[in-house]
């Protein structure tokens, strides 16, 4: 059994992947995927720990996440399509209407 | 009390009148010309059944009870107060009706002339507009005029009296689209008023001085009073009353609107500006007699104001050409006469004169409108001439009247102006020498357009002359009437002299308040009774001379009148032109109130609503500006630097909100990392 410092190591890197890809792209459907990527390193963690731990409660919460994934997306791909159809553009830095 | 049913109702007499003018005026337009007629003139024909009725059941009763009143109800309750006499008196009028021998021999007049005039008016108005509208008013009229001769106080004598002026203004300008027409009743409308102020004056310092103002009462109150004869208060109230009286019956100085008068329908000249209504003041002088009786000066006034009111008026009535003008001025003239007559006391010869006036005088006003019917409306007695033959009722009628107007024996006027002439004598000298060179003018210019008219050669336009015809019955019937009273009127006083016995003057005179000692003396007659054949005489002669005159100038020798005009060219323009009195009236009094309208009208603007209306406007604006002001820079001021104030402190938090995801996105993992770096601090702190 590998030692949960690789799992974590994995799980910290797709993190920071998924951050950055959050933070840096002007697309607001990779920056979704980005968010997919930080949900799923959140997963492997809690797996990693389930098994870890020898429970079973880290698992079910994964499958909770997973649900709720499918969820955002579904919900966050409708907002992004309503918004392109009223603003023609799908570019984050280019949605700045909400400030003072 | 069991009155005569007649004397019971005489409130009805006024009352049917009124009724067809109240249906007249408000449905006489949907109602068919003939329905008209018979409603209208039935009318007056049943109200002069009732004053005949009347007159009778009068005439029945003993002479001193010669009197009725019927009070129909309240009108103003009695509100006392303390006379200026210092008793105590009470200001109460009411709706009530009194009829004596001179109201009763009034709505005889009223009644009789204006029924023969509504006859004649179906036929003379058979072909104009506003039928209903004429009948309407001309029965609204009859009402007025029957309210004044009947009411038993003065305020319901001022009713009528104002009555009587709306309608003759109305009836002046019944052809309201001609200019003058209505600029003739307007000016009688407003000269009417000056009068009316001081009768209103009159009444109103009768009620104050005597504390009633019903005419059987300021009799006795006269006497319990104590008042003596030229008292100056009684003389205030005579000459009010009479100032009254010049304004309604064309006396100097108001007369000028009665010949512009004459722009109304021929029908309503003769019954209004000639039988009835003019004689209104004179009506109210007799009525008033207790008082006048008390102002010797006041009578002096009347006396001298009538002589030179007839002498005046005849002269300006020698020159008119306009045939209705000249009758015009005769009215002035004969009105003249009756104050004459009523100024020296013999108010009952005023009345009487008054009757037989309204007989030759109505009479003469529709055989002229009976003349202008045939010429197709020409009133111009130079375009006249030659009608004798052509139209020979009206012709004959109008002759009749002429004779009687000039006082030839034994028509009518000769009765009436002989007594008033031969009572004058009595009085004084230079006011009969008046009275009587008046008598010879009217003769003059009675005869002048009896001849101007009737006589020489036709000078009728080719169109006109075609047309000539003579009226229809309904206009010639009356005529008839009126010249068979014209005739007759005055045989109702025969003079005594003359184998007479005055029953007229006999009758009339329990209603004039002479002292017993006077009355005694007039009953033992005149001083000397072959002064009084001489008299008649004198004034024979000069009529008869005056008659010559005019055969003289218009017959015999026509071109005369023209070298004599020439001759007396200024004298002529001055009388021609009324005496420039029109003129002097604009300049005096009409121009100025113009002037003072200007005033009023240039204070109004400038000062009123310049000053006024403008000034207020502007200082409103003034102050709003000044609140606008305070608004802006202060109220407002104080709002938008306190917003300034939080836009200036805000500015860091502006800078982080900016609407990007990506850069909040930044923030919280910043914020993130500095929360984990703290608590790896604290982590690395407490292991060691």
């Amino acid at each position: 059994m590998l030692p949960i410092g690789n799992y974590l190591f994995l799980s910290f890197t797709l993190f920071t992947i998924g951050v950055i890809g959050v933070l840096t792209r002007r697309n607001v459907i990779v920056m979704l995927m980005s968010i997919e990527l930080i949900l799923n390193a959140v997963n492997i963690n809690l797996v990693a720990f389930s098994r870890y731990w020898g429970t079973v409660d880290g698992q079910v919460f994964a499958i909770f996440i997973i649900t709720d994934a499918a969820a955002e997306a579904a919900v966050g791909l409708g907002i992004i399509l309503a918004f392109f159809r009223n603003r023609q553009t799908v570019l984050a830095d280019e949605m700045d209407m909400l400030r003072w | 009390m069991n009155a005569p049913y007649f004397l019971d109702h005489i409130w009805l007499i006024p009352l049917f009148p009124l009724l067809t003018a109240g249906l007249m005026l408000l449905a006489g337009r949907r109602l068919k010309n003939p329905v008209i007629s018979v409603l209208c003139v039935g009318s007056v024909f049943v109200s002069f059944l009732y004053s005949v009725g009347a007159f009778f059941q009068l005439l029945s009763l003993p002479v001193e009870d010669r009197v009725a009143s019927k009070h129909l109800f309240d009108w103003i309750p009695a509100i006392p107060f303390h006379t200026l006499a210092g008793t105590l008196g009470q200001f109460r009028a009411d709706w009530g009706f009194q009829i004596d021998p001179l109201s009763a021999v009034m709505i005889l007049i009223v009644t009789g002339v204006g029924l023969l005039i509504h006859v004649y008016s179906t036929g003379y108005m058979a072909h104009e507009g506003g039928y209903y509208r004429f009948f309407g008013y001309l029965n609204l009229f009859m009402f007025s005029m029957l309210m004044l001769v009947l009411g038993n106080n003065l305020l319901v004598m001022f009713v009528g009296w104002e009555g009587v002026g709306t309608c003759s203004y109305l009836l002046i300008g019944f052809y309201f689209r001609r200019k003058s027409a209505a600029d003739a009743g307007k000016k009688a409308f407003v000269v009417n008023r000056v009068g009316d102020a001081g009768f209103l004056l009159g009444i109103f310092l009768t009620s104050a001085l005597l504390g009633t103002i019903h005419f059987n009462e300021i009799g006795p109150a006269l006497a319990a009073g104590n008042f003596q004869a030229g008292d100056p208060r009684i003389l205030a109230i005579a000459l009010l009353l009479f100032v009254g009286a010049t304004g309604k019956s064309a006396q100097i100085p108001l007369y000028v609107w009665l010949p512009d008068a004459m722009e109304g329908p021929t029908p309503v000249s003769a019954l209004i500006h000639a039988a009835t209504m003019v004689t209104a003041g004179v009506y109210m002088v007799a009525r008033m007699n207790m008082i006048y009786l008390l102002a010797p000066a006041a009578m002096s006034v009347v006396a001298v104001i009538g002589a030179c009111t007839a002498l005046y008026a005849a002269s300006m009535g020698v020159v008119q050409n306009d045939i209705k003008k000249v009758l015009a001025y005769s009215t002035i003239s004969q009105l003249g006469y009756m104050f004459l007559a009523c100024g020296v006391g013999a108010f009952t010869a005023g009345i009487f004169h008054l009757m037989t006036h309204a007989f030759f005088k109505g009479l003469l006003f529709l055989a002229a409108g009976s003349v202008i019917h045939a010429l197709s409306g020409e009133q111009d007695m130079r375009k006249m001439g030659g009608l004798a033959k052509k139209i020979p009722v009206t012709y004959w009628t109008m002759l009749i009247a002429s004779l009687a107007i000039a006082g030839i024996f034994p028509f009518a006027g000769f009765m009436s102006k002989d007594l008033i002439l031969s009572k004058t004598y009595e009085k004084d000298f230079w006011l009969w020498s008046i009275g009587y060179l008046t008598a010879g003018m009217t003769a003059f210019y009675m005869f002048r357009l009896v001849f101007m008219t009737f006589y020489g050669h036709s000078r009728v336009g080719h169109e006109a002359e075609h047309h000539i015809h003579e009226s229809p019955k309904s206009m010639l019937i009356p005529l008839v009437i009126l010249a068979a009273l014209s005739v007759a009127g005055g045989w109702l006083s025969w003079p005594e002299i003359l184998g007479g016995n005055s029953r007229f003057i006999h009758f009339l005179e329990p209603v004039i308040a002479v002292p017993h000692a006077l009355r005694a003396e007039a009953a033992r007659g005149p001083g000397s009774q072959t002064g009084e054949i001489y008299l008649m005489l004198l004034s024979e002669a000069l009529v008869l001379a005056g008659i010559f005159l005019a055969w003289y100038v218009y017959i015999k020798r026509r071109e005369l009148a023209e070298r004599l005009a020439r001759a007396f060219g200024g004298l002529y323009d001055l009388v021609y032109h009324k005496y420039y009195v029109d003129e002097l009236y604009d300049a005096l009094f009409v121009n100025r109130a113009e002037d003072l309208g200007l005033a009023l009208g240039s204070f109004d603007t400038n000062i009123i609503d310049g000053l006024g209306v403008n000034g207020a406007a502007w200082l409103t604006r003034f102050v709003s500006r000044l609140s606008i002001w305070w608004d802006t820079w202060i109220v407002d001021g104080s709002v938008r630097l306190g917003s300034r104030i939080v836009w200036v402190f805000s500015w860091p938090v502006r800078m982080i909100q900016d609407g990007l995801v990506q850069n909040y996105m930044l923030v919280i993992v910043i914020g993130l990392i500095g929360v984990l770096a703290y608590y790896f601090h604290l982590a690395h702190s407490m292991v060691h």
